[in-house]
């Protein structure tokens, strides 16, 4: 490691987490389906409409999944199957066709339409990538229809964003044979997170920089051997493989989650295209130290505290790694939906050696040992936080870190601050 | 197939979880996959409960289909059992484990359990929520009551020496406002002088439930869950139902009646005593002249159907509105409301579709409309007042406030949430008056609703054709219909500049009845006389 490592490396720590065990549970897991993923990927791809083929309760999900009901019009809809579809199979896909074609004719502003799978098209066996490559024929080149699954027997929670862009990366033009190579920043961001990077990039030299999914679905980024990828989220395997496929070659890094990843971040991409070394420091460092401050602030608050992961967004294991080395907390317990060792190699060898981890457990199984151990704070789901809140125990809703911009140097304290306001506002009340 | 943006009720089973979340000692076991937990978030975050729902998912994966989906769920119900120790269990499958057919029912039955387990049948492809609280309600009291139906006996209040006792019947988790109507309607009980036997579900136990034979009489207070229970307890333990629902001022004098008369005591004087006591000040907030404004605002309802029917006869006979338009998502109660709609003269909107609810309220223009969640939507996109009358219901349809709709202090609330979005009396005049002062802007909203009230975008309704930056399927189609059956009206620009005179709240109104005086008599193009023609013949 050269000097830039923000954290000194201790010996024992060196391959932290890489190889440590995993608790596994079968049970309860209270975690999102796949389908949530539209709540933000609906507005992240601006001219892209989300058709869930499922049923009432899917259209219920989407519209509660926010803990609020969301009041902009929305570019996703539920085709609601009901007992007539269930009775013959060759009906659905006509019943299909006829709700596309009325959808498509109110929205001529739609270019891309993902047909959405869900549990119940699931176990009917409703064959979605036959249907969108029928209607693809018919629709394009005004609209593109893509398919996907968000069904909870298949994915969970952020999954869902991973299969939306696996079933994209087809869809994306081949870049020319002789093309100068090119960075793909590959994960749904905020704008304003995506732009810094990008802007950083440039800054060290790199300017062929390309993101997926891209904002307008006319302006998909191309792909092939010569493309580069950095994995922006931690729950992208599918999407992952999908781009291998395409020729395109991943660069390992941690995820760019407080002042550490988002640097170690930065430098992978600047290392796999050579970017001299001075350069990347001299863009780097001062944003990294601004970021450091802001971190800071929050030690205080944070330091030593104990906290405990409920499985949800798959960001557990990165953001357990931030609280662990920028804001030295105890990790009690990190437990994720699904831990892809391959993808949080780089994570998992910074995570702190001994860190408990489990994978997608037992809701029963894992509150009991939270009410055991008493963690100062429960970073958990929405239908556990007020209870475990009025059982005393402080809590971080998780989903909130799925719909903030918490990445890179100039949100790492507001990455910080989402963690310490809690304690903040105990401080405050004297009710 | 049905294209769906926004559901007024969930699946069935949300319905079941409305009933176990609302009592005391139950859980259910719902075979279902994950990512179905999300129905716990409706109760933690909207209603801020401060328990997990008593609810354990099988949350089943892809694996397990082809495995033992069936010995997964009886697990799931031996653990919920040893885990929670309820007194009685509900078990039943979710959309997605209908399909694979595991029979929840039996397979718990196999277990022998040694607690009451009540098997439920919610057909999620046909049914919705209402339906399956309901249903689960009926369930429910038949299984922990039945067994006495042979058997029962009860005194009458003179034979055995006491007050008459009722039960309170219909509230539910997730309830709009039905954690206040119970403490109004308790106490409105009190002051009649009836004992309540049992309210059920919200905070029953099973136990309670099995003691609700014992009352006189029942109250229906919520049909949408009610109903098919009293029903069933009239014929089976002879108790007769008090199915007026006490909203408003009238409807909480017949309820007190018609509890009086069951509980064997002279209604007039029960009436006038509590009255006299606790009146409501809708009656006189009312006739004030300050009211006067109120006179005829026209008023869009849309609810489920037990608070549509009651807002209509509010708005009617207790505030002067006139009511333009009556619907609800209630297919069940669909009748009731055609029944109702028929006393305003007019055909009742029976539909659980969003868009067809927002183009009926687009095409009345109404000065007010009184609906959901939903309808707050579409009241805000076309820049009309609204108040929120019924379920589906939001994390603000929880106040801290006691803030009931039921009993005379309900009517209090009413009187002031329907009042306080409209344009106030004398703010109105002066925005007729003075159409050209440069600081009235069109999408002004009443002074007293500050800041985020106004700039209403989408006030511009009125003008030929509307295409908002960001087309709605809604808007897009409603431009569809206006530029298929108006694209031959012609205005005069001086008609235009007159019509741009009249307030934005009814200038939309202005607009439509002008040009339909002028398609019924052939005029064009439209000029300043043909729309003061059209005004003297609709009238304001």
């Amino acid at each position: 490691m050269n000097d830039m490592t923000p954290v000194p490396v201790a010996s024992a720590r060196a391959i932290g987490c890489l190889d440590a065990p995993v608790r596994k549970e079968r049970g309860q897991h209270a975690v999102f389906c796949g389908l949530t993923g539209i709540i933000w990927m609906h507005r992240k791809i601006q001219d892209a409409f989300f058709l869930v083929v499922g049923s009432r309760t899917c259209a219920h999900l989407i519209q509660s999944a926010a803990g609020v009901m969301i009041f902009a019009e929305p570019r996703f809809a539920t085709a609601i199957i009901d007992e007539r579809d269930l009775a013959g199979l060759a009906d659905v896909h006509d019943e299909l066709d006829r709700v596309v074609a009325k959808l498509l004719a109110r929205r001529p502003d739609i270019k891309l339409l993902f047909l959405v799978g869900s549990c119940p098209s699931e176990v009917i066996k409703l064959d979605l990538s036959k249907a969108a490559s029928r209607l693809d024929r018919q629709f394009f080149p005004n609209v593109r229809v893509l398919s996907y699954s968000g069904s909870g027997i298949e994915t969970t929670f952020t999954q869902g964003e991973d299969a939306a862009l696996a079933a994209l990366v087809p869809a994306l033009p081949a870049e020319p044979t002789d093309a100068v190579p090119s960075l793909m920043i590959v994960g749904a961001l905020a704008d304003v997170v995506e732009d810094q990077f990008v802007r950083l990039f440039a800054e060290m030299g790199i300017s062929n920089v390309k993101a997926l999914p891209p904002r307008r679905s006319t302006e998909l980024p191309d792909i092939g051997p010569n493309t580069r990828y950095l994995l922006a989220q931690p729950f992208l395997a599918d999407t992952a493989k999908a781009l291998e496929a395409r020729g395109a070659q991943r660069i390992t890094a941690p995820f760019p989650l407080g002042v550490q990843g988002t640097t170690e971040w930065l430098r992978a991409g600047a290392q796999s295209f050579g970017a001299d070394p001075a350069r990347f420091e001299a863009v780097t460092a001062a944003p990294a130290a601004r970021a450091r401050q802001a971190v800071s602030r929050y030690l205080p608050h944070l330091e030593g505290k104990r906290v405990m992961f409920f499985p949800d967004s798959q960001l557990e294991v990165p953001l357990a790694r931030f609280l662990a080395n920028e804001l030295s907390m105890q990790l009690e317990e990190v437990a994720t939906p699904y831990l892809h060792r391959a993808h949080l190699s780089a994570d998992l060898a910074l995570l702190p050696a001994g860190t408990a981890l489990s994978e997608g457990p037992d809701v029963d199984l894992q509150l009991d040992r939270c009410r055991e151990s008493r963690p100062d704070l429960v970073v958990c789901g929405l239908g556990l936080a007020n209870p475990l809140e009025a059982e005393n125990i402080t809590t971080k809703w998780s989903i909130e870190l799925v719909f903030t911009p918490i990445q890179g140097f100039e949100q790492a304290g507001d990455l910080a601050e989402l963690f310490a306001r809690p304690f903040g506002r105990q401080s405050r009340l004297e009710v | 197939m049905q294209l769906t943006l926004w559901t007024y009720e969930g699946p069935p089973h949300v319905g079941a979880m409305r009933i176990a979340t609302a009592m005391e000692g139950v859980h259910y076991v719902l075979h279902a996959p994950q990512g179905d937990t999300y129905a716990d978030l409706l109760f933690t975050m909207i209603e801020r409960r401060n328990k997990r729902t008593p609810v354990t998912y099988t949350t089943f994966q892809a694996r397990d289909l082809g495995g033992d989906t069936a010995e997964l769920f009886k697990n799931a119900c031996q653990q919920a059992y040893e885990r929670f120790k309820p007194e009685a269990m509900l078990v039943g499958a979710s959309c997605t484990a209908e399909l694979i057919q595991d029979n929840p029912g039996g397979l718990a039955a196999a277990l022998q359990l040694p607690l009451p387990v009540i098997p439920l049948e919610l057909p999620a492809y046909q049914k919705k929520e209402n339906w399956g609280a309901a249903e689960t309600f009926y369930h429910l009291v038949r299984a922990l009551t039945g067994s006495q139906a042979a058997t029962f006996q009860r005194g009458t209040p003179e034979s055995e020496g006491r007050r008459a006792r009722c039960n309170v019947l219909g509230p539910t988790a997730l309830g709009f406002r039905h954690r206040d109507d119970i403490a109004e309607v308790t106490r409105l009980l009190g002051m009649i002088g009836v004992d309540i036997n049992v309210t059920a579900p919200m905070g029953a136990r099973p136990a309670d439930i099995a003691r609700i034979p014992q009352a006189d009489f029942n109250i229906c207070l919520y049909p949408e869950t009610a109903d098919t229970t009293t029903r069933w307890l009239e014929r089976t333990f002879r108790q007769p139902v008090v199915k007026t629902v006490p909203i408003g001022v009238g409807a909480t004098r017949d309820f007190i009646r018609e509890v009086a008369v069951l509980a064997g005591l002279d209604p007039e004087a029960t009436l006038s005593r509590i009255e006299a006591e606790v009146g409501s000040r809708l009656p006189w907030y009312s006739r004030s002249v300050d009211s006067t404004y109120l006179t005829g605002k026209r008023v869009f309802i849309f609810g489920d159907a037990t608070h549509a029917i009651a807002a209509a006869r509010v708005a009617s006979k207790e505030l002067g509105f006139e009511v333009v338009g009556l619907g609800t998502y209630s297919r069940e109660f669909a009748r009731d409301v055609r029944a109702a709609a028929a006393l305003y003269g007019l055909e009742a909107l029976i539909t659980d579709d969003y868009l067809e609810v927002e183009e009926a309220i687009g095409a009345v223009q109404p000065e007010l409309v009184l609906g959901t969640q939903m309808e707050r939507n579409i009241a805000k996109k076309l820049g009309l007042a609204c108040a929120v009358i019924s379920a589906p219901v939001h994390v603000q349809d929880f106040p801290a406030r006691t803030s009931p709709q039921m009993g005379f202090e309900g009517a209090n609330v009413i009187f002031d949430t329907w009042v306080h979005p409209l344009m106030m009396g004398l703010e109105e005049h002066l925005l007729g008056m003075f159409r050209g002062d440069f600081e009235f802007k069109d999408d002004v909203a009443a002074s007293h609703l500050g800041h985020g009230h106004g700039s209403h975008k989408a006030a511009a309704r009125d003008e030929p054709i509307m295409v908002s930056e960001q087309p709605s399927v809604a808007a897009l189609s409603d431009a569809a219909g206006h530029a298929a059956g108006q694209i031959s009206l012609v205005w005069t620009q001086d008609a235009e500049k007159e019509l741009k005179k009249i307030p934005f709240f009814v200038r939309g109104k202005a607009r439509r009845n002008t040009e339909r005086f002028a398609t019924e008599r052939g005029v064009t193009p439209i000029t300043v006389e043909t729309l003061y023609d059209a005004k003297a013949h609709f009238g304001r």
